[in-house]
């Protein structure tokens, strides 16, 4: 029901929640398993604000006419198919530097679209722009020192930078993909238009990368289809974790 | 030792407009109960220092209170909601309603000068006013010779900096 409702901010809502949600729970996949203490912490905080972002998101999307879930049935009760997250989260952490490299392009976005999602005419979605972007604020700063960090470290750390990079690269255009839905929604005032964010994410990227010499790769491929809820096969393995509770045990609580 | 002179720095607007907002209020009695109200993750605070406590309204029985979220993804929040419900049910208020409200975004700003010394008392280098140029100093000895060593602490509103007079570890309230 989700992909397809005809309440087009309902539908827009779920997609930003999806993102957090997903991306929140990659990022808590490293709990217990981060390189270093500090990363622990690190990982596990980010994911947290990923995770309030998400429910943000689904809160304010349960109250809207059309939903038929609430808050905890948007995260617990629904399948792939109506899952609407961008490709590039549901990608499974791989190794340190994958995972940051994903966190870095994420975080150059997300800062300058909550940003704008801040100024919303929806105020709803402007509270939650108005919030969230204190925190992206702070994961770039982290997420930048790693891309140097790794990139300016050993051989290896370079290695696996650039592996990162290349692996991540056609994942990326998506991100700046916009349907009819968000153009109508964008002309409202509602929405955020990724058009005029791109120029900028691309050249902060490129300007970060080219400090410590890895090179963006030339964009021989590219996937998509996210937001219409086709997915790689990764986001069923992590949605049967994340819903196995009340897929296994319906209505459960604490 | 302590720089009482620091510690004495003017309060920020936004905290200055909170206290008069509350010494204003027609119930005051109801705000002062809510100073029962702390914190759980840093119990040295209550709701109130801290900041995410917005307004108290009460017609008849009926309470409503609004608060503000620190961080989206602050697990303190229910929590909160659950004290404050009992705090002013024991006190015979039947009907009370937590109201969250974003917008305006919670920010360090909202701390009094009074909840910013309960942070250095409690061994946590306060957030440093956005109005103000203060140094991050150690809460300890005061030397400002820091370096943060994590960017983040036990939960997401702290960093973790050693001090490179003392050489202790010590948690800072980040400033947002």
């Amino acid at each position: 029901m989700t992909v397809t409702s005809p309440d087009p901010l309902l539908v827009y809502v779920l997609r930003l929640g999806d993102d957090a949600l997903v991306a929140g729970q990659r990022l808590s996949e490293w709990c217990s398993r981060a390189p270093i203490l500090e990363e622990e912490l690190a990982l596990a905080n980010v994911a947290l604000d990923f995770l309030g972002r998400a429910r943000l998101c689904y809160q304010f999307a349960a109250s809207l006419p059309g939903a038929v879930f609430d808050e905890d049935g948007f995260a617990f009760r629904r399948d792939c198919r109506e899952f609407t997250n961008h490709l590039i989260h549901e990608l499974p952490c791989g190794d340190f530097a994958f995972t940051m490299t994903r966190q870095f392009v994420v975080d150059v976005l997300n800062v300058p679209f909550l940003e704008k999602l801040a100024v919303s005419a929806e105020p709803r979605l402007a509270a939650i722009g108005a919030t969230c972007v204190k925190e992206s604020l702070y994961h770039l700063r982290r997420s930048r020192d790693w891309m140097l960090r790794l990139g300016d470290g050993t051989a290896e750390s370079h290695r696996r930078l650039q592996d990162a990079v290349t692996e991540l690269w056609g994942y990326t255009p998506e991100l700046f993909e916009q349907d009819t839905l968000e153009r109508t929604l964008i002309e409202q005032g509602v929405a955020v238009d990724l058009a005029g964010i791109q120029p900028a994410w691309h050249s902060e990227v490129q300007n970060t990368f080219d400090r410590v010499g890895i090179k963006l790769p030339t964009l021989d491929w590219q996937v998509g289809g996210g937001r219409r809820g086709l997915h790689s096969e990764h986001l069923g393995h992590l949605l049967s974790e994340l819903q196995f509770m009340q897929r296994a045990y319906p209505g459960l609580k604490w | 030792m302590v720089n009482t002179a620091r510690m004495l720095s003017l309060e920020t607007p936004l905290a200055a407009e909170r206290l008069r907002q509350r010494s204003d209020s027609s119930h005051p009695e109801l705000w002062a109960l809510l100073d029962q109200v702390m914190d759980p993750e840093i119990p040295a605070l209550s709701i109130w220092q801290l900041g995410i406590l917005q307004d108290v309204q009460c017609d008849g029985s009926v309470v409503e209170v609004t608060l503000t979220p620190t961080y989206s993804g602050c697990l303190a929040m229910h929590e909160i909601s659950v004290f404050v419900q009992k705090s002013l049910a024991a006190m015979g208020f039947a009907e009370v309603n937590v109201v969250t409200r974003l917008n305006p975004p919670w920010t360090t700003d909202a701390m009094t000068r009074e909840a910013r010394a309960r942070l250095r008392e409690e061994g946590i280098a306060p957030p440093t006013p956005s109005s103000a140029d203060e140094p991050l100093c150690c809460p300890r000895c005061d030397a400002t010779a820091v370096t943060r060593i994590s960017a983040f602490s036990g939960t997401a509103c702290r960093a973790m900096y050693r001090c490179s007079h003392c050489h202790e570890v010590f948690d800072h309230f980040k400033a947002i």
